[in-house]
């Protein structure tokens, strides 16, 4: 090729390049904006989601052979044992229960007495998370229910200790929750034994959650429960969130750094309940608790 | 020839697949900073070596994946790799023809830009950052560089010659 055909077109490619690659980078900007002002872009997100599923299920896959092996394999004396001893957590549960449904009834009578608000009934639905490594920096899970299950957006997420998190994306068969450590994560609690309010924030990485704005001189310990306060309606109301493991009071700064680590088991746990709390419902609520949860 | 177009067109595509599966395989927590960006490593190989095929575009769209796939703020990975494709595509006959440990240096300022594009924007929403990240990921990204090279090469080698 000469001179002239060979220089012109290599020219013209290039500034096509940088075009094309300015185009991108704007139309980045605007997603990353929209995606972080939160809802503009959650249709486009649970599509896309659904596509790269297959992949994440084929990650989980060998995990759940694993699983599904160490079941089959596991000794009758093993099953045994363990049979004998959730029959007896079941039982005490059982009975915990049957007082609590007493308590409930009795709450409701006086609630009634007092005209307030019905209590909230709890449906539940058991789901399990995914193994898949999802971006490091922030707390994010998969979850193997979607909306083809009821699943919707905006749903809490617990275990048997306490909050684990919210659903922030729902495909059909899959969805996405962020945890209560994500460092975009914030929910409002109440300190059990003082009824202080505030709101915690997740750290990411740290894997701990802090109190934001509590005064110095604010009842605050070393071993406080918070819980779930139920104001802005996400959570439901009086679920563990987690126990205060340290508290600086500085005189100097104008909040004291309240350090919480929860108590749900964030990392390690399998199976996740997701919760329906929002329509609320004159029933008792241990004893319908409808029949949703898989074995 | 339309036929090893289509083939070298499957290579691509399988070897991303490969490469999302590869970047959230469940690993400890402690390794978790250090873990290598495949797809950027795969996208960079076929940037070097078929420009014509993958370029700007290519790399944008899976970086879109992989933010959804991956959790983070819609086109954070994908502006990334987008300015990642940009440069190699430019200087793609530059990086070729250098010696593979040359070609491992650049892949670790390549690397290192990347993760700054994604940590910058991590620290505009305010999460904290730890300083380990900015070099962990590219330097591991780097000792894998050869690995990836020889693999990818020798697969679309075999796509090319049959």
């Amino acid at each position: 090729m000469d001179l002239k055909t060979g220089h012109k077109p290599l020219f013209e490619r290039g500034s096509y390049a940088l075009a094309r690659v300015v185009a991108v980078a704007v139309l980045s900007v605007v997603l990353m904006t929209a995606d972080h002002r939160g809802g503009h872009v959650d249709a486009v997100r649970s599509l896309l989601a659904t596509l790269v599923y297959p992949l994440q299920y084929a990650v989980d896959l060998p995990i759940r052979g694993g699983k599904w092996v160490a079941d089959n394999l596991s000794s009758r004396r093993t099953l045994m044992t363990e049979n004998e001893r959730l029959r007896r957590e079941n039982f005490s549960a059982q009975s915990r229960l049957e007082r609590y449904a007493e308590l409930e009834a009795e709450n409701r009578r006086l609630r009634e007495l007092l005209d307030s608000a019905a209590r909230v009934g709890v449906q539940v639905l058991i789901a399990e998370r995914l193994a898949v490594d999802l971006d490091p920096y922030s707390r994010r899970i998969v979850l193997n229910k979607g909306i083809r299950d009821g699943v919707h957006v905006g749903q809490s997420l617990i275990d048997a200790n306490g909050i684990m998190g919210q659903v922030v994306e729902a495909g059909p068969f899959s969805s996405s929750a962020v945890l209560i450590t994500d460092p975009s994560h914030a929910l409002p609690v109440q300190v059990r034994r003082s009824g202080l309010l505030g709101i915690a924030v997740g750290t990411g990485p740290l894997d701990r959650l802090e109190l934001t704005h509590v005064p110095v001189n604010a009842d605050v310990l070393v071993g406080d429960v918070l819980v779930t306060s139920g104001l802005g309606g996400r959570f439901p109301a009086g679920y563990p969130v987690g126990r205060v493991v340290s508290v600086e009071r500085d005189s100097g700064r104008p909040f004291a750094q309240v350090t919480v680590e929860s108590s749900a088991n964030l990392e390690r746990n399998r199976e996740v309940l997701l919760v329906w709390s929002d329509q609320p419902s004159d029933r008792l609520a241990p004893r319908e608790v409808p029949d949703v949860a898989e074995p | 020839m339309n036929e090893s177009a289509t083939r070298i067109n499957w290579a691509i595509a399988s070897s991303l697949i490969v490469a999302f599966v590869l970047s959230t395989l469940p690993m400890p927590s402690w390794a978790a900073v250090g873990r290598p960006a495949w797809v950027a490593l795969v996208l960079m190989y076929w940037c070097i070596a078929m420009p014509g095929r993958v370029g700007v575009i290519v790399a944008w769209a899976t970086g879109v994946l992989l933010d959804v796939m991956s959790g983070s703020l819609l086109g954070q990975h994908a502006l990334g790799l987008a300015v990642l494709a940009f440069i190699v595509h430019q200087k793609h006959q530059w990086l070729r023809a250098l010696p593979l440990w040359q070609q491992a240096i650049s892949v670790f300022v390549l690397m290192f830009g990347y993760q700054v594009i994604v940590l910058w924007i991590n620290g505009i929403r305010g999460f904290p950052v730890m300083a380990s990240a900015y070099w962990a990921a590219p330097l591991v990204s780097t000792l894998l560089w050869p690995w990836v090279f020889f693999v990818l090469r020798d697969l679309r080698r075999k796509c090319v010659a049959d």
